[in-house]
């Protein structure tokens, strides 16, 4: 087997061989289901629950989404704005790193309350992912080569075309980077927000589904949604590398395999 | 030896001091004569490059003033030290930039690429991306871009310093042939007294820290120039004169 057969197969061979502990580990002991369910369970109880679970995940997921839509969005703007206005970017960068700093678990009970719950909700999601965005961006922009800049001012070229021919394509591998670190987290603070929102009572993400399940002591739904949530951050991780291998493509060095 | 034709760009007791307070020129007087190659040679932060930069327009002088024939700009073509292209465009897109850049007319411009990359003997990887080709390609890449404009001027910030000896030797040769046949002034900077002396018909020393002019020496071997030239009597007898020259001007600027 090749090196890339060994990649898939030895994840594969960890996860059935903890499944299988797990499984007869739950029928030795007679552990009950709201205790620990078996794996078996948690697969027949997402079989089951399958209508349920996959309309809260398409609630949470296109939370997810829109989140990460205006972070990526408004993460590129601002650090364009930032960049290209310096005094915009003294004034409103050290506000940008507190949203960042501050604990969105303690900031998602507060939009509740200001926001309608939807909103609120993909306001978490865009607070926790739209930062990677802006300070990716941010490095990029001040990273382009210093002598490249020399040469478009050589040619006359305004701060405009700077931005667009030169700028924004060689500050792509960082800003693609931001955005694979914002996919995930934007799925986070749609669950965190969503968990507030589920303790006041309302929502039906999937996040809400798990806190629900929980005061049900419905052990083997929560870990049904549970393993969704999980696939979903994982398919989105994985969606936005093949995003970025497809990009940088033939030019950039974490794009292109090194040869020997 | 050929009487030389006017200046093209005078650059008179121009001093540049940097923020931080380092001078990298003082009272530097400079002519540079139409249609000639001159070198600029020095040891590493003599100010060759802001010398460069200055007649490029990319540094301000801070005292002194640069003095263009008839008053105006010639256009300018610049070779950096390192290739500098942009990784994420092909070849062809890399030695377009100065006409993208003017909003060149579209099938103007195709037709000045291929030109120009016919030039450095490239024509074949207008396709490539920078990443895919050698460091001696690379720079060919720059050389095409700078030439694309069709520049009265090129100013080259030792360019082939990062090659190899055997490739920087060829492009020694294809600059050579390039400057002859385009009939552009080139404007070198290297601090390499053999690749000096092997190129140019005129070498400036400088004096480190503040650079200024130490001595103007001719080299008043014919063209064309090839391998034979390089292992000549006369080669030999230049480089000495020309290391005396480099020699002398180190040892008044530690006095």
């Amino acid at each position: 087997m090749s090196e890339r057969h060994w990649r898939i197969a030895l994840p594969v061979l960890v996860l059935l061989l903890v499944m299988a502990l797990w499984q007869t580990l739950v029928q030795i002991w007679v552990i009950p289901p709201y205790v620990l369910p078996s794996p078996a369970l948690v697969l027949s109880t997402l079989v089951s629950d399958a209508p349920l679970l996959l309309q809260s995940l398409g609630v949470t997921l296109i939370t997810t989404f829109l989140g990460f839509l205006l972070a990526a969005i408004g993460g590129v703007t601002l650090a364009v704005a930032f960049h290209q206005w310096r005094p915009v970017g003294y004034a409103f960068y050290p506000y940008a790193v507190a949203l960042q700093v501050t604990p969105i678990v303690a900031v998602a009970p507060l939009l509740l309350i200001y926001l309608p719950q939807q909103l609120a909700v993909l306001a978490c999601a865009w607070i926790v992912a739209f930062f990677p965005v802006l300070a990716n961006t941010t490095l990029g922009l001040n990273s382009v080569d210093h002598n490249l800049i020399a040469l478009f001012e050589l040619y006359k070229a305004s701060r405009a075309q700077i931005l667009l021919n030169l700028k924004l394509p060689a500050a792509l591998p960082q800003i693609l980077a931001g955005l694979r670190i914002a996919g995930g987290l934007s799925l986070i603070g749609a669950v965190v927000a969503e968990i507030a929102a589920g303790s006041a009572g309302a929502g039906s993400g999937l996040a809400y589904r798990i806190a629900e399940s929980g005061y049900r002591l419905n052990i083997p739904r929560m870990f049904a949604a549970l393993l969704l949530l999980s696939l979903a951050g994982i398919a989105i991780f994985f969606l936005l590398s093949a995003i970025t291998q497809r990009v940088l493509g033939r030019w950039h060095e974490s794009a292109t395999p090194r040869e020997r | 030896m050929i009487e030389p034709a006017s200046a093209i760009v005078t650059l008179r007791d121009v001093g540049k001091t940097f923020e931080r307070g380092t001078v990298a020129l003082d009272g530097f007087n400079l002519e540079v004569r139409d249609g000639e190659f001159v070198s600029l040679l020095g040891p590493s932060g003599c100010g060759k490059s802001t010398a460069l930069r200055v007649v490029a327009g990319l540094s301000e002088p801070s005292t002194g003033t640069v003095e263009w024939a008839d008053g105006k700009h010639v256009r300018i073509g610049f070779v950096f030290q390192e290739p500098t292209l942009m990784p994420w465009a092909d070849v062809a897109a890399n030695v377009r930039l100065p006409l993208t850049i003017a909003h060149a007319d579209e099938g103007k411009a195709h037709a000045a690429v291929a030109q120009a990359l016919d030039r450095v003997g490239l024509s074949e990887f207008a396709g490539a991306y920078p990443r895919e080709l050698s460091g001696g390609m690379k720079m060919r890449v720059s050389i095409a871009r700078a030439l694309v404009t069709e520049p009265r001027l090129l100013l080259m910030d030792e360019p082939f310093a990062a090659l190899d000896e055997i490739t920087r030797f060829k492009l020694n040769n294809d600059l050579l042939t390039l400057w002859r046949m385009l009939k552009r002034t080139v404007m070198f900077v290297t601090h390499s007294v053999f690749e000096s002396v092997y190129l140019s018909q005129r070498i400036v020393v400088m004096t480190p820290r503040p650079g200024r002019v130490f001595t103007e020496l001719t080299i008043d071997a014919p063209y064309p120039r090839d391998e034979l030239f390089r292992t000549s009597v006369e080669y030999a007898v230049y480089c000495r004169m020309v290391s005396e020259a480099l020699e002398k001007a180190m040892a008044g600027a530690a006095a």
